[in-house]
């Protein structure tokens, strides 16, 4: 009887994990399928279900100029989108978990607004600014707009993770003759590399997939995105899914590279 | 020696000039050609054989007016020629733009030139190219025709017996409209609905005439693809062929025709008890006050309105040219197509013409607005025809007495601002 | 170092850039919503709360969100439970189901219009099952449920693993001896869940509620793709003001009322939720 409910346990267990992953991979195979159509066969119903690996789609996008430089670009600013949140960001998620101080609640009340603004309104005096400054046009100065997107992420995912580490640990630590930083780096840190790893995975992606400031405030360094995903809605079909599939690609490849490290302090985790 | 030594030293001179020549690329910041293949046909095939480099860069209107204006504030900027509609163009204040009079270029047409000065005495954009809205439809669509009716003169009541038999016949709604975010259905309005049975469009909004206009475009709405919501760009639908018959702008129709040239018909739009109405849309070049090296952003503008450029921008974009050329044979199949359509419609006996709204400023936007609402309202949310249009016409009135736009065609002129009667 | 100063050391870096890339612009873009003219007036407020479809685009908001994040909420729990019990694997599956993160909002749309359409995915395999003979509408103005239904499901779709890769964290540093002396007394898979799991879990939770809900506010680009002009929302009035009307005092109002109703919701699970102070385990 035990035995019998513990293997359809196990066999509803293994079920949804296999429902769940079809869930989130059939929507992108259909892309895939659009992806490697032909014109023809984009519009055409009833769909196949199997690619036929026409490849002129993605060929017309292989031939765009500029496309490597673009990718370049992106990848570039999203990188220093990512170290940039973290530095500033960190710190500011500790501080949260652990002190009391006055204006605590204002604070993380102004990194919420943050996101909460939609960026396309504030475009306009960030570029007029960025255009005085001479910010403008630079990877460097996108990248701190995109900080700015991404900071709400790293602070309050640090934040909460910081909170989820017993303060007695850190306590324990000091007691045992480290500092306030060595029991940072060497008790704390590594507990919470792995949720660093997942907001630098939001920051990437944030950065990855952010249209509009980077459609105004680049001109010759354009991003990817700015280059090709915003006149995509405009495009042909079969032209709209090769462009969503090039977009989407890449992402999905930075966050396989990183994936292990989401999960390379597991065991520490759970001592 | 010296001589080997003078080559050199002009191979160098070359060299550095073509350095600082690709530094200063002449930046075109335009909302038209948008879609991927025509911005690089518009890159390699249009402005190829520009004298300087130009950095052609197509963009959506959000991103588009956000850099032009914060270049305007901050006061500096990178935009040499900016490529737009009149309708963003007339948005803007005159004073940021140049003034271009002086350039020695101007379309054929004195109706769009005078358009182009924006209530100035001067020439505030250059006419750029042109095109108009018309029907398309799927061969397959023609066996279910109207007794009697001639595709290319047919009347409003004649296309709803059309797209009602073709619902018939195959079970389906298969008249497309663009009515989606991006659809330009405020147009069929304006210059098409309005126009064909009230001979006006802000004098007569609220009238008898256009309840019925509004009535019957309901009884059209009720073979169209409900679908129709999400269109925008109807040579999608036609291509899918969920749409049979569908309205919409030439570019927006041109690759279903590219496609598939023997399977799809162009054709006038409809007319009704005043006339058959349809309007051209302009688009214009400009370059802001702003703009980095003036010289080389005017000659841009002269360029653009070269007989050959502009041969070579109506096959990358489908639309056509403003000035006279002659047009060669080897042209695609849609802007044949679309040429012939477009031909037939403006040489028809029962022609009425509208212009583009003129005048209205920032305003425009309200402007269209007043007819997407009239339509969600009548048609998507089923209110009552007289009780909106009484309703919409305050708004319209607010609009035209803050802009004192005077009346455009078809309206009858007006002195002052365009009362709404 | 003085541990009086420390925290505001700490949060320096972040206020700062803050000021700058954020406080700045955004005072300049509320001042807007509250100036017609040159002086002081709630004129933009009145305008655009009293425009036809505000009431409608608020409640298609709020139902969405509604709709929406409870569900993503639950599944990300669901999933990161499963994630936790793994022994094999566990990188592949957890890999899988954060995909979503990694595609924009437009790039969804694209995708899930594709599902749709009436010559989409979804009709092409009603029919190679026989269940229809003809594709039907999905997103047409004669269902306006399953228009609903297809936006919430893209959403969900596109959004939960935000809330997953949040939550998985937050569960890793879960000390395994919990569960063990759980265990050791008798609980039940649900009762470690409801007892051990989620109270501990409480900051994660905080946290990812928070940020989904304030972006489920937002919501724009899947909305326009799949539900076009039949169902307005906040935020795209909020751009039609700003791009299509050139009413930039009218977009800002806009957006400072999304703004307001964020905070509302922030403050509400922060309340909920609230983490006890110095977190002890």
């Amino acid at each position: 009887m035990n035995a019998q409910t513990q293997s359809s346990g196990r066999f509803l267990y293994t079920a949804s994990v296999i429902l769940l992953c079809a869930w989130v991979i059939v929507p992108l195979y259909f892309l895939l399928i659009n992806t490697l159509s032909s014109p023809d066969t984009v519009n055409s119903f009833p769909k196949s279900f199997v690619p036929e690996f026409d490849l002129g789609s993605l060929q017309f996008f292989a031939g765009f100029a500029g496309m490597l430089t673009a990718l370049k670009n992106s990848i570039l600013v999203a990188g220093m989108t990512m170290i940039m949140s973290i530095l500033i960001g960190a710190p500011a998620g500790y501080a949260l978990s652990r002190f009391d101080f006055p204006g605590k609640g204002l604070f993380r009340l102004l990194i919420l607004l943050t996101r909460a603004f939609p960026l396309p309104l504030l475009a306009l005096p960030l570029a007029v600014m960025f255009i005085r400054t001479g910010l403008d046009d630079t990877v460097f100065g996108l990248a701190l707009v995109h900080t700015t997107l991404a900071i709400p992420f790293s602070v309050l995912i640090t934040f909460s993770l910081f909170s989820g580490i017993p303060l007695e640990l850190e306590e324990a630590a000091w007691t045992l003759g480290c500092t306030r930083l060595t029991a940072f780096t060497k008790v704390v840190l590594p507990l919470i590399l792995p949720g660093i790893t997942a907001s630098a995975i939001f920051a990437f992606v944030i950065s990855w997939n952010e249209v509009f400031a980077a459609a105004v405030l680049t001109i010759e360094n354009r991003t990817l995105t700015a280059f090709l995903l915003q006149n995509l809605d405009t495009s042909p079909l079969h032209l709209k899914f090769a462009g969503g599939f090039i977009l989407v690609v890449p992402a999905l490849i930075f966050i396989f590279a990183v994936r292990k490290y989401l999960f390379a302090m597991w065991g520490i985790a759970n001592r | 020696m010296t001589h080997r030594f003078k080559l050199a030293g002009a191979a160098a001179l070359a060299l550095t000039m073509g350095a600082s020549v690709a530094q200063a690329d002449v930046l075109f910041w335009s909302t038209q050609a948008k879609p991927v293949e025509e911005a690089q046909a518009m890159r390699e095939q249009v402005l190829g054989n520009f004298s300087d480099k130009v950095d052609y860069q197509p963009n959506d209107g959000g991103p588009w007016l956000t850099r032009l204006q914060a270049e305007l504030q901050a006061g500096s900027g990178t935009i040499g020629v900016l490529g737009a509609l009149h309708g963003d163009f007339s948005a803007m204040d005159p004073e940021n733009l140049v003034d271009l009079s002086d350039l020695g270029v101007m379309s054929s047409s004195d109706t769009f030139n005078n358009l182009a000065k924006l209530g100035t005495d001067d020439a505030q954009y250059i006419p750029w190219m042109q095109a108009s809205y018309i029907m398309a439809a799927n061969k397959k669509a023609l066996e279910h025709l109207p007794e009697g009716a001639d595709i290319d003169a047919l009347t409003y009541e004649q296309l709803i017996a059309w797209a009602a038999n073709v619902h018939e016949a195959t079970g389906e709604a298969k008249f497309g409209f663009p009515a989606g975010p991006k659809g330009l259905k405020h147009r069929f309005f304006q210059g098409y609905l309005y126009p064909s049975y009230t001979n006006g469009v802000v004098r007569t909004f609220a009238s008898d005439a256009a309840v019925t206009a509004w009535e019957d475009f309901r009884k059209l709405w009720a073979h169209t693809n409900p679908a129709s919501t999400n269109f925008s760009f109807l040579q999608e639908q036609l291509l899918s062929e969920d749409v049979w018959i569908a309205f919409d702008h030439t570019s927006r129709l041109a690759q279903a025709f590219n496609e598939r040239p023997d399977d799809f018909v162009a054709f006038p739009a409809p007319a009704g008890p005043t006339g058959r109405g349809f309007m051209p849309v302009i688009a214009g070049v400009a370059i802001p006050k702003t703009a980095p090296d003036m010289d080389a952003a005017k000659a841009l503008v002269a360029h653009m309105l070269k007989p050959e450029t502009q041969i070579a921008t109506l096959k990358a974009t489908n639309f056509f040219p403003v000035v006279d050329v002659a047009l060669p044979d080897d042209l695609p199949p849609a802007v044949q197509a679309a040429g012939g359509a477009v031909a037939k419609m403006s040489g028809a006996a029962d022609a009425n013409p509208g212009l583009l709204p003129a005048g209205l400023g920032s305003k425009g936007g309200d402007f269209n607005r007043v007819f997407v609402d009239a339509f969600e309202r009548i048609v998507l949310a089923n209110q009552d025809i007289r009780t909106v249009l009484d309703d919409q016409k305050g708004a319209l009135e607010a609009i035209m007495n803050e802009t004192g736009a005077p009346c455009w065609a078809p309206d009858a002129p007006s002195e002052g601002a365009c009362p709404v009667e | 170092m003085n541990a009086r100063y420390l925290p505001y050391l700490l949060i320096l870096p972040v206020t700062l850039f803050l000021c700058l890339f954020f406080l700045y612009p955004f005072i300049l873009v509320a001042q807007q919503a509250f100036s017609v003219d040159g002086g002081w007036s709630l004129k933009n407020f009145e305008d655009v709360i009293g425009y036809w479809k505000f009431p409608i685009s608020f409640q298609n908001t709020m139902l969405l969100a509604a709709a929406v994040v409870p569900v993503q909420l639950a599944l990300a729990l669901l999933m990161a439970t499963m994630v936790n019990r793994m022994k094999k694997g566990r990188d592949l599956i957890l890999y899988v189901w954060t995909i979503p993160l990694g595609i924009s909002d437009l790039a969804a749309g694209i995708i899930w219009l594709a599902i749709f359409e009436q010559s989409g995915f979804l009709n092409s395999m009603m029919q190679a099952v026989g269940a229809i003979d003809r594709p039907t509408n999905f997103l047409s103005y004669q269902n306006p449920g399953i228009v609903f239904l297809a936006i919430a499901l893209a959403e969900i779709w596109r959004a939960t693993a935000i809330m997953l890769v949040i939550l998985v964290a937050g569960i890793g540093l879960i000390p395994k001896e919990y569960y063990e002396a759980a265990e050791v007394f008798g609980a039940s898979p649900w009762k470690r869940f409801t007892r051990v799991t989620l109270p501990l879990l409480r900051p994660s939770l905080q946290t990812a509620l928070v940020l989904r809900v304030i972006l489920a506010f937002e919501i724009f680009a899947v909305v326009a793709a799949l539900g076009g002009t039949l169902f307005p929302v906040l935020m795209g009035e909020t751009y039609a003001y700003q791009f299509d009307l050139l009413n930039n005092g009218a977009a800002a109002a806009m957006a400072l009322i999304i703004l307001a109703i964020s905070i509302a919701f922030t403050l509400i699970i922060m309340r909920a939720l609230r983490v006890p102070k110095g977190a002890t385990i």
